[in-house]
């Protein structure tokens, strides 16, 4: 489609409206920042039948810098009425999520990455929209990431283990409808939660876990995210560091929201 | 008055040279455009060489002109400029691409002199020339805005709501200059999304129309010389170049759109550019 994205969720549109399922593809921030008036229109107010796909999401996005980095591409798909959410964890779960996403009938914004990253999801596994899947058990703390972010929550884990302390782990692949249910169960047992992003910590993941135990059973929590700034270029491994969203910084964040529990 | 021979001699070995340092500096960064880079090499290199009324020692002085790189992948190239015309160091040339650095892979104008707005994001560029050349002819002032384009970038929408703006506003400071190198991201542009007939799509919008071979010197010379003869509507110069222009292996490929050389191939590279 070329360097058209506007027309491009324009297109869409009219493939959906003629009972197709077109699934358009282009940079995260260009399926976000440079087409939110188009989606917002074309697709989520008329509750259309599209898939936005947006691959390089937040950060880490082929050393390409801050003009390519959706940092915030999240937050404007979540504020859209009735658009679904997902930033899938693990490659196994992105097949799924293509696969339940076609049978949902409904607009959703998919959110990829392009570099391998581990694997988090338990055999067997089966993706369903607005369910959160626990990946690793534990009963002093939650970690609640979503999509890389899981596998760095992973490697949060097994440091903090070292210490003694045994975090839950939940990969919360679909950001909206959120899996409310899960969130206030957790906050229950584990009384502390820390979300992890690669995404800006304003309207993304920790908000939108925010909002549910702030209504529901307010428990201390800490967000791991990119601080409200632009990124830069880098590998993807200094930007993680400097950004602090590394494992490293789980780690503090959880050692914080301990020290605050009691 | 044409331009002389010997000048001509010393932009082509300019050229050679910018060409050579945004090659080492993709090579150093592990990332960058060098085919888009390549194919405006020339064009930048008169324009900072021959044409713009800019200071590298005072870069935001009120009377200076300016250009904007609207295609901000071709950020190497405007940086080998930008060094070699004085406004920062070669040596720093190292650190594009790299974490903390000024040299960002798309050009930040919070971060780099002579950087007259950040892009990256295609299709912006136009409308901010727009609002120069506009503020420009407010303050009485003689400066003349350029602004660099691609062939991909002009596939989309917000050119051509300036390229329905600028000629709206008479501006004959402004001139657009298309790099029409025929390859996008992923391949032919005729393919991808095509653009013809560029020339009276331009036309019909109420610009003046150049086409020059945009790697001949004396040929981008004559247009950006015709375009200051030009009154109450801008001019846009469609370059016809190659993309990758000046390695044997990345010419008229996609192949090196985006990413870096090995080491083998930057050897072989620099090797066809020698002076
Ligand atoms: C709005 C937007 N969409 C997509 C991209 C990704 N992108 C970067 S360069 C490029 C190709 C542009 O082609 P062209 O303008 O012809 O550049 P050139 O061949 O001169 O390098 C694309 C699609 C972008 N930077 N901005």
């Amino acid at each position: 489609m070329g360097v058209c994205e506007q027309n491009m969720i324009g297109v869409a549109a009219g493939f959906a409206r003629m009972g197709k399922i077109p699934f358009t593809s282009t940079f995260g921030v260009f399926a976000s920042r440079r087409v939110c008036d188009q989606v917002s229109m074309l697709i989520a107010y008329p509750h259309l039948n599209v898939k936005v796909v947006g691959a390089y999401s937040g950060i880490v996005s082929g050393n390409n810098g801050a003009t390519h980095q959706a940092n915030e591409d999240v937050a404007i798909m979540r504020v859209m009425p009735g658009m679904v959410v997902i930033d899938p964890a693990d490659e196994i779960e992105m097949a799924q999520a293509v696969k339940a996403i076609v049978e949902y009938n409904g607009p959703v914004y998919l959110r990829l990455t392009r570099d391998e990253w581990p694997l988090v999801s338990p055999p067997n596994y089966q993706f369903r929209i607005g369910k959160a899947c626990i990946v690793r058990e534990g009963k002093d703390v939650t970690l609640i990431g979503s999509g890389m972010m899981v596998s760095q929550c992973m490697e949060a884990a097994k440091i903090l283990a070292q210490e003694g302390i045994e975090s839950k782990v939940i990969n919360m692949s679909t950001m909206k409808p959120i899996d409310v249910e899960i969130i206030i169960k957790v906050a229950k047992e584990t009384k502390a939660i820390v979300t992890s992003e690669n995404h800006n910590i304003i309207g993304g993941l920790g908000s939108a876990v925010a909002e549910v135990i702030g209504e529901n059973y307010p428990v201390v929590m800490k967000r791991v995210g990119i601080k409200d700034i632009f990124g830069e270029c880098g590998t993807n491994e200094e930007l993680l560091d400097k950004y602090r969203i590394s494992p490293k910084h789980i780690v503090k964040a959880v050692r914080e929201v301990i020290k605050k529990r009691h | 008055m044409s331009i002389s021979e010997d000048k001509i001699k010393q932009l082509k070995e300019m050229a050679k040279s910018v060409r050579r340092n945004l090659l080492k500096a993709i090579y150093e960064g592990k990332m960058g455009h060098p085919g888009g880079s390549l194919s405006a090499t020339d064009i930048l290199v008169y324009l900072y060489f021959s044409k713009l009324q800019i200071f590298p020692e005072d870069p935001s002085r009120k009377d200076r002109e300016i250009f904007i790189l609207s295609k901000g992948h071709a950020a190497s190239a405007l940086y080998a400029v930008l060094a070699a015309r004085g406004f920062f160091s070669k040596d720093l040339l190292k650190i594009f691409g790299k974490i903390n650095s000024s040299l960002q892979v798309h050009p930040d104008m919070t971060k780099v002199p002579g950087v007259e707005i950040s892009t990256g994001a295609l299709g912006m560029g136009l409308s901010v020339c727009v609002g120069m050349a506009l503020a420009s002819r407010m303050d009485g002032s003689k400066s003349r805005v350029y602004v660099l384009i691609g062939d991909g970038e002009m596939q989309s929408g917000q050119v051509w709501e300036a390229s329905i703006c600028a000629p709206h506003y008479k501006l004959d400071n402004l001139v657009a200059i298309l790099d029409y190198n025929k390859i996008q991201l992923l391949g032919p542009v005729s393919q991808i999304m095509g653009i013809e007939p560029v020339a009276e799509k331009w036309k019909a919008r109420g610009w003046e129309v150049i086409e020059i071979d945009g790697h001949n010197m004396s040929e981008i010379d004559e247009a950006l010389e015709k375009t200051e003869e030009v009154k109450g509507k801008p001019s846009i110069i469609i370059a016809h170049t190659i993309k990758g222009k000046g390695v044997s292996f990345m010419e008229n490929t996609a192949r090196w759109h985006g990413g870096a050389p090995t080491e083998e191939e930057v050897k072989r590279a620099l090797e066809e550019l020698k002076d």
